[in-house]
């Protein structure tokens, strides 16, 4: 019986969890785990932020252009913050919205300066190893005008951990001209309840391109940003990655409100089913006239044992648009299961690299350390059976 | 003349239609075999029984490779023990590139995957995905390069001139032969091969030591594959059939 619902009472403050003080507390495993997440001293990276359960244990800027700060201390630094705060994500949406707006414990605060383009990636993780406890986060990402920003958030879970709940309200705002590569690297236990909020603002000419990867077990996760292109020729580009496994429910969206003229979006995801249920969403909505946007999901079933569901939805208040969606959900091909063993591959080997392709997107403007952070994590999945 | 593939009385359905009835063939080692047929004659499913997919279901009958009995190995048991296959129809395989198979074809060979792909004009294609939007000669180019990387002992080559435009049938043409050894002709052979046509042009670019003519998955006559050829241009495979040379062992 799969649980799609969390009950947040049944969760302790993270504010409790013991506090490491530093990373030489944390158990080899964690910090090899950690660092197949992208924490790696050899990889490049403009700045990092690292959050165990309710404590910022690291926040480190490498570059000029750049400020990365805990949320609560940008909260006191800055009160032009509050032109950012709570405003593209209502505190009122639902019940984990008014529950970090209750009881906040930190997040990161993260801000380009204009014409700042930050050319490797900056790393945050947002880490929870105590049992049982809600890790109550909130983001907030400010890309300036004509700056660039590529930033690789990495969540996870001590690798023995019991149930956890992890609430990530996030809000982006990309400036005129700006661009914001967003990459989201799932790997959360079995026992894990995810309920991110994410609300996203492009002014005019500007970028974002979000990448979801989550392919290991979770127990649920409902997630549906919400992203608004503002000004004329912004662009946004949703992709999620997801495995989806038994006993987990993946409820992924994606709304576009396209609300300046020339605005356009694409929302991809590639959803392989082992098990479990996956549900894909994608929404677009055409606010202006004279934008383009495409839905596009596919969905490879694994086993009798899963559900997948594929929601695409159009909307158009303008004649002048074109808007377009294609879905597909299937089997593996036999054909090319047969094809890769004629090349030498068992059966299992020949559905691994059926499925490692099938999850692998060209992402158009995505830099290559964001690239081959995705694909290393493929690897890790070791997909197929 | 060692054998290194032999067909003995070999029955195979698919889907509860017989496709082949009663074949055997000899392949010494070294020799190119080529199995003419119109469309629907089973050459298809030889080739495909040879390979082992399991939609061709064996009947009766064995198939000995070096020797050893593979009828029941799957097909990547016996492209271990070295037997390749070119596909007419290659399946495109999404997300996968042809670097990525070629690859995993080269296993412990050291074949220097670019220098091969840039003898025969193809490095472009090496980071495409496999088959995608590839012509029809470019299919057998990817096919023949994989073939190449896998260095098979025994070369399964289906249709291989089908859809292939002249400017490039030389250069497919050219990689058969280093396929099967035919590019130094003074050595001894060690790569065998078993083409299938049914327009018989591939023997104008690559030579063949003995023919066979299938007909409703039976084969009639055996010979030299020119002669063959020849016959079968001049009186089509009716005249093979009023021949009735069917072959018995």
């Amino acid at each position: 019986m799969l649980e799609k619902a969390v009950n947040l009472k049944s969760f302790k403050s993270a504010k409790v969890a013991p506090t490491p003080k530093d990373f030489t507390e944390l158990s080899e495993e964690e910090k090899e785990h950690l660092k197949l997440l992208g924490l790696d001293e050899n990889l490049k990276r403009e700045g990092e932020y690292v959050q165990v359960d309710a404590i910022p244990l690291l926040c480190k800027r490498k570059v000029e252009g750049l400020e990365i700060l805990p949320v609560t201390e940008a909260l006191k630094k800055y009160d032009w913050i509050s032109d950012y705060y709570w405003k593209a994500v209502s505190s009122e949406k639902d019940e984990f919205t008014k529950a970090v707006a209750e009881d906040l414990d930190n997040g990161y605060f993260i801000r380009v300066l204009p014409n700042y383009k930050l050319v490797y990636p900056v790393q945050t993780c947002l880490y929870i190893r105590t049992d049982n406890i809600a890790q109550r986060v909130h983001n907030i990402v400010i890309v300036e005008e004509g700056a660039e920003l590529n930033l690789i958030t990495s969540c996870s879970v001590h690798p023995r951990i019991g149930s956890a709940l992890h609430i990530g309200i996030s809000e982006f705002y990309v400036k005129k001209g700006g661009k914001l590569t967003f990459t989201m690297i799932h790997v959360w236990g079995e026992k894990t309840s995810v309920r991110p909020r994410t609300g996203i603002i492009v002014e005019e000419d500007g970028t974002y391109i979000s990448t979801y990867v989550t392919l290991f077990p979770v127990k649920n996760i409902q997630t549906a940003p919400v992203c608004r292109l503002i000004g004329k020729n912004a662009k946004a580009s949703f992709i999620s990655i997801i495995a989806n496994h038994p006993g987990s429910y993946v409820d992924i969206g994606g709304e576009v409100h396209l609300e300046a003229e020339e605005t356009r979006t694409e929302i991809i995801s590639r959803n392989v089913i082992y098990g479990g249920e996956n549900i894909a969403r994608g929404r677009i909505i055409a606010k202006a006239p004279k934008v383009k946007g495409h839905l596009e999901c596919q969905g490879l079933m694994l086993s009798d044992e899963g559900v997948m569901k594929a929601i695409p939805e159009l909307d158009s208040y303008f004649y002048d648009v074109e808007l377009t969606h294609e879905a597909a959900v299937g089997k593996i091909a036999q054909e090319e299961v047969e094809y890769l063993m004629a090349r030498g591959l068992s059966e299992d080997e020949a559905i691994s690299l059926i499925v490692k392709g099938f999850l692998t997107i060209k992402i158009e403007g995505i830099p290559p350390a964001l690239q081959s952070q995705i694909d290393k994590t493929l690897e890790l999945a070791k997909l197929g059976f | 003349m060692e054998k290194l593939l032999e067909i003995k009385d070999l029955w195979v359905e698919i889907e509860g239609k017989e496709v082949l009835k009663g074949i055997n063939l000899t392949l010494p080692l070294g020799q190119t075999h080529v199995i003419f047929g119109k469309n629907g004659s089973g050459k298809t499913s030889l080739l495909m029984t040879i390979m082992g997919f399991p939609v061709y279901k064996i009947k009766h009958g064995r198939i000995l490779f070096k020797g050893e009995d593979i009828t029941e190995l799957p097909p990547y048991e016996r492209a271990k023990r070295g037997i390749g296959i070119m596909f007419q129809r290659p399946p495109t395989v999404k997300g996968v590139k042809l670097r990525d198979i070629l690859k995993l074809c080269a296993k412990e060979n050291k074949v220097k995957i670019e220098e091969l792909a840039q003898a025969f004009q193809f490095e472009n294609f090496l980071d495409r995905e496999v088959n995608k939007g590839f012509s029809g000669g470019e299919l057998k180019k990817s096919e023949l390069l994989q073939l190449l990387v896998q260095d098979p002992d025994l070369v399964l080559l289906d249709e291989p001139e089908s859809g292939v435009d002249v400017e490039n049938i030389q250069l497919i043409g050219e990689m058969i032969k280093k396929l099967l050894q035919k590019d130094t002709p003074h050595k001894p052979r060690t790569k065998s091969g078993l083409i299938i046509t049914h327009t018989g042009f591939i023997l104008q670019y690559v030579a063949a030591d003995l023919g066979y003519v299938i007909m409703d998955g039976e084969i009639y006559c055996q010979g030299n594959p020119i002669e063959i050829f020849e016959g079968i241009q001049k009186y089509g495979y009716e005249g093979c059939k009023k021949c009735l040379k069917r072959l018995s062992f």
